[in-house]
């Protein structure tokens, strides 16, 4: 359950190995222990995850999940919710891609789609399921501030998490009543694993500053952050730029 | 999701919707919501039904949801609404004996028993507890001092349990399932009725003596010296004031008057009693309204106004013994975000924790409006009965940043003098701390297990502390 203070007692990373998920749990584990669930593919990331996490203060399980395979968002919030109930669970799996290759590889657009809308869009639902039984808990789903205006730079992957968001604001609002809320949580550029090798781009965060917005956003119940708080502002002059404008600008 | 992998879906879940006709519910604090089925119970067999179509997410009673957290709410599962079975079945006006059934309140009790002579044997700040949730909280008031609490002054019970059965339970009868009940969060089973033994008055007023003390030091003294010559006490604690003036407070204490002590206009109807409600406190308050600088301003007038010394002053049972009720609904001057109630005791010898914990708290810039300090006597046999020999402080807090990380430390300050929190009041404790602090929780559970197996009873709370 989470009390009235806002604090957990158990918490589902579905990919489980982001540095994003993983500076949550950390986060969270500041404040108290609790159980997390590691749901990602069987890797020796995983395992360092869970050392690690253990070593914070937390009881780990890990659960199998693979974004490709379509039979494996319902084992897997089977298997996470077999140990109990899920107070919150965060959607941080998915691919950057790479911009040029995804310009002309169709094969390679299929495969971002897959990991990045089909598969969140399947472990929503299947969470949703779950969390409607238990009558609590929050889904936080990762999207981007990419999604908000996709650019020529990156369109694909920002298509994904246009989908990817708006699946997440809808099933928000399906879900009004039944004791489940959702946070869609929208960084902009983040220094990670994800990202390693690119240059930043302005207003750049790190997975600390995603976690904190997550636990701060649980806690108040908020169901929409932008990371850093100041990308909201940004994000809503960028929508309302003329195309001719929006085309030229240098991001 | 494969079906084998979930429980077969509640009556309710059939469209994959919300949980048809589910309620949101929280407790007195106004935290916490989570949705259930409510459903009124007038007699044993409305509970039975429920009972035997329960949702796979278990079912827990409930009365007038006085509990500050989640003790009376389960999310997605069956919620029994208690206060629609609220008959006296039975008053031996001779001995006091009364057999109720467990939705009514102390408030009824007293609306149909102060003007006959006789008053309930504990209550709690509020009048408006179920004598169900009497017992499962196991209440204490102003007397624990001298009377202990609520549960000690039931006869017998009888208790739903998950086989399906009604049974009468005494501390006679059964002392562990009795003493599991008592003060078990209802986790034992449904009450359905008790003897409770009302306490014989000959008039409906209280002779009330008010002191002022300046802090925490000359606080505890005059309680310690004195407040064995008086059945009812307890003090108003200014958790804001800091310093010198740290643990300032107001102690008011008092008994029932006799008749001759009653002023000659008043002979004639001595047991007068009415204790309605007057006036609601609107929805409307804004979050923050209770700040540092509004609480500090209420506690300087409230400690000025109060008389440095008063003796033998008559005050009516509300104005005594439920100042609060005289405001239906006032925890929502506390706004939109709820509030918290912190409740802990530590044992006599223990002072020192109690003073370092009132100066955390008023050094943590939480404002607590409600500040209430008691000496508790002996404890009782129940399980998960809160209190024991020692001092308990209880206070209100606005929900606010920081304050997980302020009452976790406090637990573990508590923890280190063997005090304990109180669960009625609890919407926060950490299950591994909760452990530490009843040392009779493993005999808890065991009676659990062997009356409910499969854990059919059971509660946020009870999810949230792994009771």
């Amino acid at each position: 359950m989470i009390d009235a203070l806002g604090s957990p007692s158990s918490l589902l990373l579905v990919g489980g190995t982001s540095d994003i998920a993983v500076a949550t749990a950390k986060r969270y584990l500041t404040e108290r222990p609790l159980r997390v669930v590691v749901a990602a593919r069987n890797t020796p990331r995983r395992s360092a995850v869970a050392t690690e996490l253990e070593g914070a203060g937390a009881q780990v399980q890990v659960v199998d999940f693979d974004a490709d395979d379509p039979a494996s968002p319902a084992r897997m919030v089977a298997a996470a919710a077999a140990g109990g109930d899920i107070d919150v669970a965060v959607v941080a799996f998915g691919l950057l891609g790479d911009a040029d290759e995804l310009r002309s590889d169709a094969d390679a657009v299929a495969r971002l789609a897959q990991v990045n809308y089909v598969a969140p869009t399947v472990v929503g639902t299947e969470l949703a399921n779950r969390l409607r039984q238990q009558g609590h808990g929050v889904i936080v789903a990762l999207s981007s501030v990419a999604g908000e205006r996709p650019r020529a730079s990156n369109f694909v992957y920002g298509s994904t998490k246009a989908g990817l968001d708006a699946f997440y604001s809808g099933l928000a609002d399906s879900l009004v009543g039944t004791g489940v809320s959702v946070l869609v949580v929208r960084p902009g550029f983040v220094r990670s694993k994800m990202t390693a090798g690119l240059d930043d781009a302005p207003l750049a965060t790190t997975p600390e500053a995603v976690a904190e917005a997550i636990v701060s956003g649980v806690r108040k119940g908020r169901h929409t952050v932008w990371v850093p708080g100041a990308m909201r502002w940004v994000m809503s002059g960028l929508r309302h730029t003329p195309r001719a404008v929006f085309r030229k600008l240098p991001i | 999701m494969p079906e084998e992998t979930l429980p077969a879906p509640h009556r309710s879940h059939a469209r994959g919707g919300p949980l048809q006709g589910a309620v949101p519910l929280t407790g007195w604090g106004r935290t916490a919501a989570t949705p259930a089925l409510l459903s009124p119970v007038r007699s044993d067999d409305d509970a039975l039904a429920v009972l035997k179509g329960h949702s796979p997410r278990g079912v827990v009673a409930r009365g007038l949801a006085r509990s500050y957290g989640d003790a009376a709410q389960n999310a997605g599962g069956d919620v029994l609404d208690m206060t629609t079975a609220n008959q006296v079945l039975h008053a031996d006006l001779e001995t006091g004996l009364v057999d109720v059934e467990a939705g009514i309140s102390l408030d009824e009790l007293m609306n149909r028993f102060v003007p006959q002579g006789f008053f309930v044997p504990v209550t709690a700040g509020t009048r408006y507890v179920t004598v169900g949730g009497a017992i499962a909280a196991d209440i204490h008031g102003k007397n624990h001092h001298i009377a202990g609490s609520f549960s000690q002054h039931v006869r017998w019970l009888d208790l739903l349990t998950a086989d399906g059965q009604v049974r009468r339970v005494s501390p006679e009868s059964d002392a562990d399932l009795f003493w599991a009940t008592a003060g078990g969060m209802g986790l034992t089973g449904v009450i359905l009725r008790a003897r409770v033994q009302l306490k014989a008055i000959e008039s409906s007023r209280t002779l009330v003596d008010t002191d002022r003390t300046p802090d925490l030091d000359s606080l505890m003294t005059l309680l310690s010296e004195t407040d064995h010559l008086y059945d009812y006490s307890v003090a108003w604690i200014d958790c804001v004031a800091k310093g010198k003036r740290m643990g300032r407070s107001v102690v008011t204490r008092g008994r029932f008057a006799k008749l001759d002590e009653l002023p000659a206009k008043r002979r004639t109807d001595p047991l007068k009693y009415h204790g309605s409600v007057r006036v609601s406190a609107p929805d409307v308050f804004p979050p923050g309204l209770l700040n540092l600088a509004t609480v500090a301003a209420f506690n300087e007038l409230w400690y000025r106004k109060a008389p440095k010394r008063k003796r033998d002053q008559l005050q009516s049972i509300p104005t005594f013994f439920h100042p609060l009720d005289a405001v239906g609904g006032w925890n929502r001057i506390y706004g939109p975000r709820g509030f918290v109630q912190y409740q802990f005791t530590v044992p006599f010898g223990q002072e020192e924790a109690m003073r370092e914990a009132l100066e955390r708290i008023s050094h943590s810039g939480t404002a607590s409006f409600l500040a209430v300090l008691k000496r508790f006597g002996p404890g009782n046999p129940g399980m998960l009965s809160y209190p024991s020999p020692g001092w308990t402080l209880a206070l209100d807090i606005p929900v606010q940043k920081g304050l997980a990380t302020l009452l976790d430390q406090l637990d573990e300050l508590v923890v280190a003098a063997e005090g304990r929190i109180y669960l009625a009041k609890d919407s926060r404790v950490r299950p591994e701390t909760f452990e530490k602090m009843y040392d009779r929780l493993d005999d808890f559970r065991t009676v659990r297990k062997q009356v409910d197996p499969d854990g059919v009873f059971t509660s946020d709370m009870a999810r949230r502390l792994a009771l």
